[in-house]
């Protein structure tokens, strides 16, 4: 891509901004999952221990392996559909390729997803669970899923945002939907006939379980299939929404 | 060669109004998104405009605000597309059209830097090597390294005019960003300019200073409500537009002027019962303080006041050094014997410049009667640039007030000296032979 060094720059912006003027910095990236996953632990582990099945045990451990994921997921969508308009001044005084915006938001959460993963290696120390070694070969093929999947859907609300800026309010409300939608806080095989349905239909499920599968579950990923059909979905979302970006462009600057 | 062409270009903005998609479902489901973008309304920044800049050439674009020229800027810079018509622009552009608008408030002044000039175009390296000549300019030595959400709104400029400059671009658009430092920034910013100009880059200089633009452009453009007015050698070009300027202005002073006369017609004098006091039993005000107002008691009416020009046309635009004429018609309800013309002048601070009246100037009434024409001739206006405003009254030899119209009148002169003050006395210098002056058009 030609604007590499662009992105790169913004990117890393990004992560340096967010933090700075904080007193703990970077150690958000790591508080802030763990905070989330004490409040799951707390509902599901205190207050109601019965909710979940004993395959997923060790619980915490399970659920950092769809909350992560889920947490650059959903940032980063709240994220770029708002890119547009918070970089506005760049788009209406600057000679500026405004797809790189919410792709630099895409990307950064990304970053922050990374500077989780520690988290989930200390969970694996802690219970003494390895994951399969030939398992982990599908890892870095699900973060390309996402990440495509991910882009391709925050361009095309990136562009939309900016006609409709209420997607922004919709949008959280969306995302904690999606979020109960998609088996991270429970197990999809805990789920009755018709939610199963609804939940294949979910793009995130797949993404979610096969991450589940290759760090939390032993044997052979049986997900593999689902997550190649959807990183081709995802190519295509992402073309889609490049095309989408790409016709609503001009208007960006007059409607920003 | 042209560094920048635009043949007939036409920019409709649209307005968006806010309803256009009944919801954001039903425009998905009718997958009339784009269609639906559409605008209800339409508003043409720029209309059939077309200009070339030869390679080389500094090139000034002037208009009043919204006649187009920022979007003229913006077109050329390729932030945004002609609706119609077609700008080309050879060599790569830098655009000071907002000042480090890619900077983030939270991180140091460096790596702003840094990636502003990624922004513009250049590589890392290229940007190392500007790093320090960058950081001199913007005269920031002590702060590059600190966020720069602390820098004041000068520092903040002057870094992004130091980025955009050192992008050494082929073509430099320029809007109305030399107004970013103190006056010795400003000189630096005009001896970049001029360094550049030598070094055969092409300038689009969009801005309000005249003066810029006569001294530094080898020819402008004209933008009045999206059309090109005039194109070509500088000076012309502002003569053109400042002649513009001022029959607008005149015809916004006419009618400010035209409300103060209306919102000072006091009750009629017919209404109470006042012969001897001011109309209505307004205390009558202080004459030296500037309060506008209208007063008296309406037997001598002045019914009408036209400022005229040399040529014994009304306007309300005057050159210093040019004649004035006040005509005032005036009406007589019934004879009177005992009557003055009085005229006052003021500047916009409200300090009297002027006063007279025809008892002083030992003129003893006699006879009005009816309709009658005042005419107070001023062969030479000599005041320097300015606003200012009139007190005109018909009144007894007593201070009586037949009809006081108070600052009612306001009209403007131009000058294109800056001298200071309220008079311009005639006046000329005169120098031995040790006294040398170079040509005017050098200063500067």
């Amino acid at each position: 891509m030609r604007y590499r060094g662009l992105v790169s720059s913004l990117v890393a912006r990004e992560l340096k901004a967010r933090y700075r003027g904080s007193a703990l910095g970077f150690l958000w990236s790591f508080i802030n999952p763990l905070l989330l996953l004490s409040i799951y632990s707390f509902v599901f582990a205190v207050v109601l221990p019965g909710a979940h099945t004993t395959e997923v045990e060790p619980y915490a451990l399970f659920m950092v392996c769809g909350i992560l994921p889920w947490t650059w997921f959903s940032s980063a969508l709240s994220e770029a559909s708002g890119a547009l308009i918070a970089g506005g001044n760049l788009i209406k005084k600057v000679l500026f390729p405004a797809e790189i915006l919410p792709i630099v938001s895409v990307l950064a959460n990304m970053v922050h997803f990374f500077l989780g993963l520690p988290i989930l290696i200390a969970f694996l120390i802690y219970y003494q669970r390895w994951p399969d070694a030939p398992d982990l070969f599908w890892f870095p093929v699900a973060v390309i899923v996402q990440l495509i999947f991910t882009a391709g859907l925050g361009l095309i609300l990136a562009a939309l945002t900016v006609h409709f800026r209420d997607i922004r309010d919709i949008l959280s409300n969306i995302l904690t939907l999606w979020f109960f939608a998609t088996p991270i806080i429970y197990w999809i095989r805990e789920a009755p006939g018709l939610g199963k349905t609804v939940l294949d239909l979910n793009p995130m499920t797949h993404i979610i379980v096969s991450y589940q599968e290759i760090l939390f579950f032993r044997g052979p990923i049986g997900h593999w299939k689902w997550l190649l059909a959807m990183g081709g979905a995802s190519a295509l979302l992402f073309l889609a929404g490049f095309w989408l970006f790409d016709r609503l462009r001009d208007s960006f600057a007059e409607a920003v | 060669m042209n560094a920048i062409e635009l043949a007939h270009v036409t920019k409709i903005y649209r307005r968006y109004g806010g309803r256009h998609f009944a919801t954001l479902k039903s425009a998905l489901l009718q997958r009339s998104i784009v269609r639906d973008l559409q605008p209800s309304e339409t508003f043409p920044a720029l209309d059939d405009v077309s200009f070339a800049v030869p390679r080389g050439a500094t090139f000034g674009v002037v208009g009043r605000n919204g006649s187009g020229k920022s979007t003229a800027l913006k077109l050329v810079a390729g932030i945004t597309k002609p609706t119609s018509g077609s700008v080309r622009v050879n060599g790569r552009i830098s655009a000071l059209i907002e000042l480090g608008a890619g900077f983030h408030p939270e991180i140091s002044g460096r790596e702003n830097v840094f990636i502003n000039g990624i922004m513009l175009g250049l590589t890392k390296r290229e940007i190392q090597a500007r790093f320090d000549e960058i950081v001199e300019f913007a005269e920031l030595e002590d702060f590059i390294d600190a966020p720069v959400k602390t820098y004041s709104s000068g520092m903040y400029m002057r870094l992004g005019f130091a980025v955009a400059i050192h992008v050494n671009p082929d073509v430099l658009l320029v809007d109305e960003v030399l107004a970013v430092g103190d006056e010795g920034f400003t000189h630096k910013c005009l001896d970049k300019f001029a360094e550049l100009k030598r070094g055969n880059k092409t300038i689009l200089l969009v801005t309000h200073s005249l003066n810029l633009v006569e001294r530094f452009c080898d020819a402008a453009v004209w933008l009045e409500a999206g059309r090109r007015q005039a194109e070509g050698d500088p000076k012309r070009v502002i003569d053109a537009y400042l002649t513009r300027v001022e029959e607008s202005e005149d015809s916004l002073l006419a009618a400010a002027n035209a409300r103060a006369v209306e919102a000072a017609q006091p009750p009629l004098p017919e209404a109470g019962p006042a012969p001897e006091g001011p109309a209505g039993g307004d205390a009558q005000p202080d004459g030296h303080r500037a309060v506008e107002g209208r007063w008296g008691s309406r037997d001598v009416e002045i019914v009408d006041v036209a400022l005229l020009d040399g040529h014994r046309e009304p306007t309300l635009v005057f050159h210093s050094g040019e004649p004035m004429a006040v005509r005032l018609r005036v009406q007589a309800k019934r004879p009177v014997g005992d009557f003055v013309f009085g005229f006052g002048l003021f500047n916009a601070d409200g300090v009297c410049c002027y006063g007279t009246n025809t008892w002083l100037e030992e003129m003893n009434p006699e006879r009005l009667d009816g309709e009658a024409e005042v005419v107070f001739q001023i062969d030479s206006l000599d005041l320097v640039e300015g606003t200012y405003k009139l007190d005109l009254a018909v009144h007894k030899r007593d201070g009586f007030p037949y009809d006081y119209h108070r600052l009612l009148y306001t009209f403007r002169v131009k000058s294109r000296i800056r001298d200071v003050g309220i008079h311009r006395p005639k006046h000329r210098w005169s120098f031995s032979d040790g006294v040398r002056f170079k040509p005017t058009d050098e200063r500067s």
